[in-house]
């Protein structure tokens, strides 16, 4: 029988004749979902290494980055935190992860896929940074924004100052030092990745065919995931804001509402793109903070993945406005958010709109998080730029 | 104007004409005089081991094959066999039903209880003549037809998601028929009256009389059933002939009052009753147009083996007597299990009539108890050496799409004892629906109306498809058959069902729309508007004229809430600077704008007040 069928699975059907006899498999004198709690609990340590040694790789690039710009002396480096293990241990430690091991959700092999591709394209290993990439747009539709950081990271490198600071500073000490400039944007990496993506999509794809042959092929699978995630068919109340939107749109509007919806994800990207070009990681941070916000059903497991990314950044968003209203916040909806689904669901005795309620709350924290912390990134910039040019200018920082 | 003229002439062509024409219907009578169309009306009363009464009304009329097309009925209800011409339909089934049939009291493995207990609301099956692909479309106009036919909405069951084709479990088991159940559906005099409208004589004369909505509504139980079977397939050409059995069985709780005079002391006695303190109306002759009209009274094994009436005396009643003579009786064919045998005694109708009504009564004497037989039934271990023995069950369940079942949670529990799936059952056939999916939340306009009540979740249907039930009655002779006996002799599978289920679902708040609606669009708009903002800002000439406006506040309360913001974001306070020179040039103009708009608003005013 095809695994589509009845609509209660909506996912790749590789990771069902994966993971799905792990659910069922039992053994002796263990509780059952044992074996599938140590693939979570593996995917998360790994998703967390991971982080770390990405995290290093940035503070190694900030760090060369600074020394170029001969700001070492102006900026105090001593106090720098260690944004790798910062990072991993946001993501261990974050409620969120735990709560979404403990629920057996996918999150866990989402979100490692998510981080192997952004680990892979920072320490140029591409195809690995490949492999991530399709698995997590396969695995979930989002992810496949990530193409446009990918080919950042692999054209420019890491995270740096914008290529106009260190002109301006070569332009000062009148020397012109080709060494020391960053290099230029390069194809050749991305075209090497072009072309692993292309090969591990055919493979995965020729996977999937030779196991949905007899139910329909590959346009049941799209329709059943991919479609699934676009017409938001499944109504289910989630922390996000879409499920009890489309169960009160009346049928006239809703594909007018399901497009907007998704445009809005798609219109941030090329602005993003354009204003963060030079910080390609940050740039996948902020696309993961806005996928998790807006998509079709969000869960605090995709929350985890950028709060974990959010520790990377560390050092440049010390100055971030609304730091412990955002933290209380997050801490206030994960409690209230809970309590008010049990008093509608279970006890009978709230309303959909008490839960609902705590959604947008949270919706509304996201909001804030994503502003302010774009908002505190680029006034970092700007903060270099008065440094090495010495007063404000009325261009764009 | 000839004829006009001469009126003798004019009255004798019409009298010819009248005189032709009854001449050929007689004749066409006469020509189809062997197969003609029947009306039998039965009715059977047994009382049943918790002292309630049960009532069994049995309405038969049959049409025969004709060869004509468009044939007259003169007692076969045209209604019906339009339907079945039109939709082609070999077997039908539609029943309504309120109350549940208490298996355990009531009996669940007498041919009555197997083919009458039917699970609360309305379930309809059909098996249709027509090629596979074209049945869902006969379905659903047969549906709709049923619906204004019978003013309930049946039409419900229209959707691919409500009905389902039985494969294995349900007799008849081919892949032709359709069922469909809705669970929820009241049943009143207003499904009643157009069932009685298909009966020759409706409830003017006859059995049909006794139906006193009242008396029949203060049941426990009341099913309304119409089965049809169609003769013959339709391919031949000629019509088929239709047998339509309309049946209404009732189960009502006879007064007391006359049991109190008998014994007062003894609390259980079971009532007495007649049909005129039941119904509160008395048989006043027969429908003339039925070809018989009789009612039977059953005492079944257990009663008579309470009553300690065997094969040899059943003649003598030592704990009850009726009020009437019954006019035969039969007895039941004695079976290997037990020495007793259920009685039958048959009360001719035709004998009645205006001036005397019949009115069969029943008095306790005695205090007696038993037990009717239960489903399942017994069944032997001589066949295996170890004493356990094999037990066929098939459960047939519709779950409606918008419940999501977890098979992996599945619990089989023998004898209360929980035992493992996979040995007990043999196997599962889920067809999901397909164009609905299964959901935990529904949308707006998809919920029933008084959503907040509950969803129905349909009775299973349990069947033993090893197991009959049949009564088979010793008759002097044959050529009388009644139906009522007929259906007891036949071979009815044994059917039970369980109860229907009421499974409360969450609901959103239906009276939010807008605001819902409004309030996420507010929020995606909050998202779109700051991030843009946040993205092109040009932060230099802000920190300009954020200075320039501080520079014009000079008051306190100015000042001070100035400061506080600037302490809640974070920020240092820029000092005060003089302000720019062009405040003046801005205040002028505004005053003229202001000017300019209070002069159009005058203006506005004056010309078209």
């Amino acid at each position: 029988m095809s695994s589509y069928a009845g609509s209660m699975y909506h996912g790749s059907p590789l990771l069902l004749s994966l993971l799905g006899p792990l659910t069922v498999k039992r053994i002796e004198g263990q509780p059952n979902h044992l074996l599938y709690s140590l693939v979570s609990v593996i995917a998360d340590v790994v998703s967390a290494m991971l982080i770390r040694a990405t995290g290093q790789n940035l503070r190694l690039a900030y760090l060369r980055s600074l020394e170029s710009l001969d700001l070492v002396k102006q900026i105090d480096v001593s106090e720098f935190l260690c944004s790798g293990d910062i990072a991993a241990l946001i993501y261990l430690c974050n409620p969120f992860t735990i709560v979404a091991c403990v629920g057996l959700s996918t999150s866990p092999i989402e979100n490692m896929a998510v981080i192997l591709c952004l680990y892979g394209a920072c320490s140029r290993l591409i195809p690995l940074a490949a492999f991530g990439w399709v698995i997590a747009t396969h695995l979930s539709l989002y992810p496949a924004i990530l193409i446009i950081p990918v080919i950042f990271l692999l054209g420019c490198g890491p995270d740096s100052p914008p290529r106009k600071l260190f002109l301006q500073r070569h332009q000062q000490k009148e020397v012109l030092n080709q060494s020391k400039l960053p290099p230029g944007f390069s194809w050749r990496p991305i075209i090497h990745f072009a072309f692993w993506a292309f090969l591990w999509s055919v493979y995965v794809l020729v996977l999937c065919g030779i196991s949905l042959k007899q139910f329909g092929g590959l346009w049941e699978m799209f329709k059943s995931t991919y479609g699934f995630i676009l017409t938001v068919e499944d109504l289910s109340p989630n922390i996000g804001v879409l499920w009890y939107f489309f169960a009160e749109v009346f049928e006239f509007f809703r594909n007018f509402f399901l497009i907007v919806f998704h445009v809005n994800i798609l219109f941030m990207i090329l602005p993003l793109a354009i204003r963060l070009r030079h910080r390609p990681c940050y740039l996948a941070f902020v696309y993961v903070a806005i996928c998790s916000m807006l998509k079709s059903y969000p869960s605090v497991g995709d929350s985890a993945l950028y709060l974990g990314l959010l520790g990377w950044f560390v050092n440049e968003l010390a100055d971030m406005q609304f730091s412990l209203f955002l933290f209380c916040g997050y801490v206030g909806v994960s409690l209230l958010s809970p309590v008010m689904h049990n008093l509608w669901i279970w006890r009978g005795t709230g309303n959909a709109n008490f839960y609902f309620t705590t959604a947008m709350v949270y919706a509304c924290l996201q909001i804030v998080l994503v502003v302010e912390g774009v908002s505190a990134m680029l006034n970092h910039d700007r903060k270099l730029r008065i440094l090495i040019t010495g007063k404000p200018q009325d261009a764009k920082s | 104007m000839v004829l006009l003229q001469r009126p003798h002439i004019l009255l004798l062509l019409i009298g010819t004409h009248q005189f032709l024409q009854c001449w050929i219907a007689f004749g066409s009578v006469n020509e189809e005089g062997q197969k003609q169309e029947e009306f039998s009306e039965e009715l059977l009363l047994k009382t049943l081991p918790d002292h309630k009464l049960l009532a069994h009304f049995h309405f038969q009329s049959s049409a025969p094959p004709s060869t004509s097309n468009g044939c007259h009925h003169h007692l076969f209800p045209k209604a019906i066999s339009q339907l079945v011409q039109k939709f082609r339909i070999k077997e039908m089934e539609l029943s309504f039903t309120q109350g549940r049939w208490n298996y355990e009291s009531w009996g669940g493995f007498d041919p009555k209880s197997s083919s009458n207990a039917k699970p609360a609301g309305v379930e309809l099956w059909a098996v249709f003549d027509v090629p596979q692909h074209h049945i869902d479309a006969s379905w659903k106009n047969l549906t709709h037809t049923l619906s204004g036919l019978f003013c309930a909405s049946i039409n419900f069951l229209e959707s691919t998601a409500t009905y389902s084709t039985p494969e294995w479990s349900f007799p008849p088991a081919s892949g032709n028929v359709r069922y469909g159940t809705l669970p929820c559906e009241a049943v009143c005099t207003e499904n009643l009256s157009p069932w009685l409208k298909l009966l020759p004589c409706r409830d003017k004369a006859g059995i049909a009389l006794l139906l006193d909505r009242p008396s029949l509504y203060r049941g426990f139980y009341h099913s309304q059933q119409l089965h049809l079977t169609s003769t013959g397939s339709s391919s031949e050409g000629i019509d088929s002939g239709i047998i339509l059995e309309q049946t209404l069985t009732v189960v009502l709780q006879p007064n007391s009052e006359m049991a109190i005079e008998v014994h007062a002391s003894e609390k259980h006695i079971q009532p007495s009753w007649s049909l005129s303190s039941i119904f509160g109306k008395q048989v006043s002759g027969r429908c003339v147009l039925a070809k018989s009209s009789s009612v039977y009274l059953l005492l079944d094994r257990g009663l008579s083996a309470a009553n300690g009436l065997t094969s040899e005396n059943f003649w003598s009643n030592p704990s009850f007597e009726l009020s009437a003579n019954p006019d035969r009786i039969f007895l039941e064919e004695s079976s290997s299990h037990s020495k007793s045998l259920s009685i039958l005694y048959m009360f001719q109708v035709e004998k009645y009539c205006e001036s005397e009504p019949f009115d069969i009564g029943l008095m306790w004497k005695v205090p007696l108890a038993w037990f009717c037989q239960q489903t399942p039934l017994h069944a032997s271990s001589a066949n295996s050496k170890d004493g356990s023995c094999e037990l066929r069950v098939d459960v047939f369940q519709v779950v409606p799409w918008y419940v999501k079942v977890y098979f992996h949670s599945l619990r089989v529990f023998v004898d209360q004892q929980p035992r493992a799936v996979s040995d007990i059952i043999e196997k599962i056939h889920v067809s999901p629906s397909k164009d609905k999916c299964l959901l935990g939340f529904l949308r707006i306009d998809e919920y029933p109306p008084d959503a907040n009540q509950g969803f129905d979740i349909p009775s299973a249907i349990i069947s033993f498809p090893n197991f009959h039930a049949s009564m088979v009655f010793l008759e002097d002779d044959s050529l009388n058959k009644s139906p009522l006996l007929s259906k007891f002799q036949e071979k009815c599978p044994v059917m039970p069902y369980t109860e229907v289920l009421l499974v409360p679902l969450t609901t959103p708040d239906f009276s939010m729309p807008y605001n819902v609606i409004t309030i996420t669009c507010t929020v995606f708009a909050l998202y779109f508007g700051s991030l843009l903002n946040v993205l092109q800002r040009r932060v230099a000439e802000e920190e300009r004229f954020l200075k320039a406006k501080a520079a014009k506040k000079t008051g306190r309360l100015p000042l001070l809430l100035s400061k506080l913001s600037a302490k809640l974001r974070g920020r240092r306070l820029e000092p005060l600077h003089s302000p720019p020179s062009s405040s003046s040039f801005i205040n002028s103009k505004l005053v003229l704008k202001v000017i300019l708009v209070a002069g159009l608003a005058v203006g506005w005013q004056y010309f078209f007040s």
